[in-house]
């Protein structure tokens, strides 16, 4: 008997409770680490009106594009956007709505929310048009900027390998916004591409500690590349 | 002569010191890769996390899990570390970077960037341009001294949606090297064979022209 066991056996029970209007933070740099079976599950749900927080949002036809298709996204907080045509078309419609966020700064109000910080200063974007309405504050003579932490109803991660408890490691650049999207979901969904028995993994080398993790799943990936870059051998 | 993006990059590759951390952003700030000193060991960061980035993989080295900021294929050399988004700006917003390379659409007197938005067209986004130059405190921009239609990017006031206010101290066009104190640019360089007066008709902010300009050599 576990009560530390999280994982599911479907990606329906994985994303069970994700419900029309909802939040939902996404793991994932480009097509790099996301969480690309769990946003196929979403887009087979058909639920709409979806607020989404992810660095990107994928192209067309992969990652979180695929959910621009059924028009499910209403608004989305990233750093950088439009690597698809989708995405332009519905944004200048004026069907989806895009909050640029600074990287830095999505990165750091996941994290804040994940750890029960509401908000933050930081002068990232101080006089540019992304803060224009935010609250302003010197500290030793310099302006910042308040920002205000993310907490999401959903947080779907990518993880390479996790034991049954949800302790998991990442891996290379695929980590990226995953560690601190895993924290800041009331529902904290994680896919691994393996899944290991407690005990195999070093508690050394664990990214991602269980406690933030509700569910588990294995899945098989395409990890799609977005710039193929090579040199000669 | 203009320089060419190569001589650039050249250029800016002389700021380096052994052991610096550097940051450089996506564009013409790539090339300065390529100009690291021979035996000067400098990491390079990329903004996704990974500090100590390496050139791109063979076909054999490929692998989707291993990108940059600009979400090429890339290695990792020896001593590099990878880490999460979050630890990645922890140490762009800390000062820890010692360099940061980027290029920009304007900059201005007061050492304002803009280079991220140009109202009507299609706007991308900021990625993590405003925190870099929000938080380093050794900058380069590295851009051509005029637009493609020969107006000066080097002006009194940006005229377009800043990256960053009063953050920039350094610049390098294809014309010269310039520093920004007190609410003027300072001509410190030239490019070979360009003229100082070349430089004072292209540039549109506040100029101040010391006695001596060097020129620079390759």
């Amino acid at each position: 008997m576990s009560g530390f066991d999280k994982v599911v056996t479907s990606y329906a029970e994985a994303m069970k409770g994700l419900e029309d209007n909802m939040t939902v933070a996404a793991g994932g740099f480009g097509l790099c680490g996301i969480p690309e079976n769990l946003i196929a599950q979403i887009r087979k749900m058909g639920v709409k009106n979806l607020t989404v927080y992810s660095n990107n949002c994928g192209i067309d036809g992969f990652g979180l594009g695929v959910l621009l298709e059924d028009k499910q996204i209403k608004t989305i907080h990233a750093s950088y956007v439009g690597e698809n045509k989708m995405f332009e078309q519905q944004m200048l419609q004026g069907e989806l709505e895009v909050i640029l966020t600074p990287q830095g700064t999505l990165a750091e109000k996941m994290r804040a929310g994940g750890a029960g910080i509401p908000g933050f200063y930081t002068a990232t974007g101080y006089g540019t048009p992304v803060t224009e309405g935010k609250e302003v504050r010197q500290f030793n003579g310099r302006n910042y900027v308040l920002e205000e932490a993310i907490v999401a109803d959903f947080a779907i991660v990518k993880a390479w390998k996790a034991d049954r408890f949800g302790n998991a490691i990442y891996r290379h650049t695929a980590q990226n916004f995953n560690p601190m999207v895993a924290t800041c979901g009331r529902i904290t969904v994680m896919e691994v591409e393996e899944i290991v028995e407690p005990g195999e993994l070093d508690p050394c080398q664990i990214h991602t500690p269980g406690i933030y993790v509700d569910r588990l799943i294995q899945g098989t990936f395409e990890k799609r590349i977005e710039k193929r870059t090579v040199r000669a051998a | 002569m203009t320089l060419s993006r190569e001589q650039m990059a050249m250029r800016v590759a002389r700021e380096l010191e052994d052991g610096y951390y550097v940051n450089l952003g996506i564009g013409i700030p790539t090339l300065v890769a390529n100009y690291i000193p021979d035996g000067m060991d400098v990491m390079l960061q990329s903004e996704n996390g990974l500090l100590g980035m390496g050139p791109f993989p063979t076909e054999v080295e490929l692998d989707a899990d291993m990108i940059n900021a600009g979400k090429e294929t890339v290695t990792t050399i020896k001593g590099a570390s990878i880490f999460s988004s979050a630890e990645s700006f922890a140490m762009i917003r800390g000062g820890h970077v010692d360099l940061t390379v980027l290029g920009a659409f304007e900059v201005d007197i007061q050492g304002n960037i803009a280079s991220w938005m140009i109202p009507g067209k299609l706007i991308k986004g900021m990625g993590g341009a405003m925190d870099l130059v929000a938080a380093a405190r050794n900058i380069i921009v590295m851009m051509t001294h005029a637009d493609k239609h020969g107006n000066s990017k080097l002006l009194d006031q940006c005229t377009l949606p800043l990256t960053g206010a009063g953050c920039i101290k350094k610049v390098l066009t294809d014309l010269a090297y310039l520093e920004i104190e007190n609410g003027a640019f300072i001509l410190k360089e030239r490019a070979p064979g360009v003229s100082v007066e070349e430089i004072v008709s292209k540039t549109a902010g506040k100029l101040i022209v010391p006695d001596t300009v060097v020129e620079m050599t390759f």
